[in-house]
């Protein structure tokens, strides 16, 4: 610290100032005023000693990058700081990330709940092959926050949802299940991938683990593999004896506790220090300059992506071979109301729509697009369109396709930043093919 | 209870102005956080003197560890309380009966300890008082260290850091 450090805090810089300064002061080896890409494996220990005192998280510096990185640690602050949280963990993709926010928590034979209205791969993730770890999914509808109270279980140890969901422009009443999750003495996490901490930061309503896909608009351009865990570090995992992982003594690290010993970060220590350490799905050095360089432009992007979203949900609502179009921003959305108070800068650019044409219409439609490109992801500068029902969504039963929203006839919409007409002009085109 | 906030400044100051602590509390476990954080602070330059009636006499980190803080023979700046809220209360009453004669000017009660009582006495007679906080993790904090484990330091800054390793 400096004798020229200005005194404010960093909360009281504003949200377009922490996109691009939070994590990353010039470098102090060379002072590079962008972030360098630390493309290294290692780093040298001073002496034994201080090899010792890195082992056992006794000091604060690098060892191996499958654990930390210079440049991977930069993302993970700046995600830290956008969503209001104590500290984040980067991982190799969303998936990787859920995986050591789960592992760091769940013991096998818990349970936990999950709002339906997930990415199809999560319902998998958590349904299915969590299940094989002894990690037990209760799948509840999340649209009504009740439905998680009388879903709760004593074996019960977290609540997750994805508060603006993939796909459906479904929005979850955060708040209000923070309030039962907290009743239960348990964590809320959310996956914040399709709001981004622009237009929704989870923490400020209860949330206390915020998990980021960074593959989406955090990166932004549709360049890099990424995930993110943040926690809030307002959970008390001391209230009652659900979370041994955190406060018992942990044999995989020499008997530490990790909340007594890191207090309100211990649970991103222990995800990096032990889920990263012996699962291994770190970030690349690239990825995460890659992501660093995205979030920069973060609230410029996320403006314009819900702008354009607006535009092009209200062509279709209007279109002949258009049934519904499911986008909160919308005044037919049931999800307005919640979205006047959860998204108040927009309803995001992800939304789904059906074709009154059904499944064979779906399956035409995409393959008549010229400028939209088919394909399987969300959050790109590019604007993609998805047949769920035949890709993303096509290993789950019909049952689970309806209740996440990616029946036959739902088409999945990620609006990008072209000029909105041409957008419009291309699914006009396609919709009449 | 309201939480607790400190302008970095004053951290700083406080660590500035520091040169020895003495460790209430400290440890010879290694796991124990107390030992970490000694450790941590000894390589950042500090010198840190344990005091641990249990311990009296054994070397912890090659510092001699004291039954009380009276029986120290040098002087210390800080007084470092890594013992529950409750016993904080008799460590800060024995501090400061000897503020004077040690030099202390600073109490410190670790992440989670919090004695607002101990605290209102220390500070009328002229010491200033940090709680629930931790001088490894405040020091890593605006020493650009901790942000390397992901941890939000709030710290924002176009000034290229000076790294005290
Ligand atoms: C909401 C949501 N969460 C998680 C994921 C998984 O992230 P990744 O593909 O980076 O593993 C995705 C990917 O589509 C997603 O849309």
């Amino acid at each position: 610290m400096t004798e020229d450090h200005d005194d404010r805090q960093m909360n009281e810089f504003g949200f377009e100032t922490r996109s691009i300064h939070a994590g990353a002061a010039p470098d102090p080896a060379t002072g590079a005023r962008n972030t360098p890409i630390y493309q290294t494996t290692s780093y040298v220990f001073d002496d034994v000693d201080h090899a010792a005192s890195l082992f056992n998280l006794q000091t604060f510096g690098f060892i191996y990058s499958r654990l930390t990185n210079p440049t991977v640690a930069v993302l993970e602050e700046r995600v830290a700081s956008l969503e209001g949280g104590r500290a984040a963990c980067a991982a190799g993709s969303g998936h990787a990330a859920q995986f050591l926010a789960f592992f760091s928590l769940l013991s096998p034979g818990d349970e936990f709940l999950v709002s339906k209205n997930l990415y199809g791969g999560s319902i998998t993730q958590l349904g299915v092959s969590f299940k094989r770890l002894g990690w037990n999914a209760i799948f509840v509808d999340g649209t009504d926050p009740e439905n998680f109270r009388r879903a709760m279980t004593p074996g019960c140890k977290a609540i997750f949802l994805e508060p603006l969901a993939n796909p459906g422009g479904v929005v979850i009443d955060v708040e209000t299940v923070a309030a039962i999750a907290h009743e239960a003495g348990i964590p809320l996490i959310c996956d914040n991938t399709m709001a981004t901490p622009y237009l929704w930061q989870p923490i400020q309503w209860g949330a206390d683990i915020v998990i980021h896909s960074t593959t989406k608009f955090l990166s932004g351009h549709g360049t890099s593999m990424g995930g993110v865990v943040v926690e809030s570090g307002k959970f008390d995992w001391n209230q009652n004896d659900k979370f041994p992982t955190m406060t018992q003594p942990d044999p995989a690290y020499h008997g530490l506790t990790f909340y007594e010993t890191f207090g309100d970060f211990g649970f991103t220590m222990k995800a990096r220090a032990v889920a990263l350490r012996d699962f291994g799905p770190a970030m690349a050095p690239m990825n995460a300059f890659m992501t660093i360089t995205g979030i920069e432009t973060l609230p410029l992007r996320m403006d314009r992506h819900v702008a354009n979203a607006q535009k092009v949900a209200e062509f279709l609502e209007d279109h002949p071979a258009v049934d519904w179009v499911s986008y909160a921003g919308l005044s037919s959305s049931p999800y307005r109301d919640l979205a006047e108070k959860y998204l108040p800068k927009g309803a995001g650019s992800v939304f789904t729509f059906g074709l009154k044409g059904g499944f064979d219409a779906g399956v035409r439609f995409v393959e008549a697009c010229q400028l939209l490109s088919h394909l399987a992801n969300v959050g790109d500068t590019r604007s993609l369109i998805l047949h769920p029902a035949s890709t993303t969504h096509r290993q789950l039963t019909d049952d689970q396709r309806e209740a996440a929203g990616a029946g036959p006839e739902v088409m999945r919409i990620s609006v990008g930043l072209e000029t909105a007409d041409d957008i419009i002009r291309d699914l006009d085109q396609a919709l009449c093919a | 209870m309201p939480p607790l906030t400190y302008p970095d400044t004053l951290i700083l100051r406080i660590l500035n102005e520091t040169t020895t602590i003495a460790m209430a509390g400290a440890s010879a476990n290694w796991v124990r956080p107390s030992n970490f954080a000694m450790k941590y602070l000894q390589q950042k330059g500090f010198r840190v003197i344990p005091v641990n009636p249990g311990s009296a006499g054994d070397l912890i980190h090659g510092e001699t560890t004291y039954a009380r803080l009276a029986d120290i023979p040098d002087r210390f700046e800080m007084v470092d309380i890594f013992r529950n809220s409750d016993a904080a209360g008799a460590i800060v009453d024995e501090a400061i009966g000897i503020a004077p004669e040690k030099g202390i000017k600073f109490i410190w009660m670790q992440l989670g300890v919090r004695n607002d009582e101990a605290a209102a006495r220390a500070e009328a007679a002229g010491l200033i008082v940090i709680m629930d906080r931790c001088p490894k993790i405040e020091f890593g904090r605006l020493h650009h260290e901790l942000g390397w484990a992901g941890v939000n330091t709030g710290v924002i800054s176009s000034k290229r850091p000076r790294l005290r390793l």
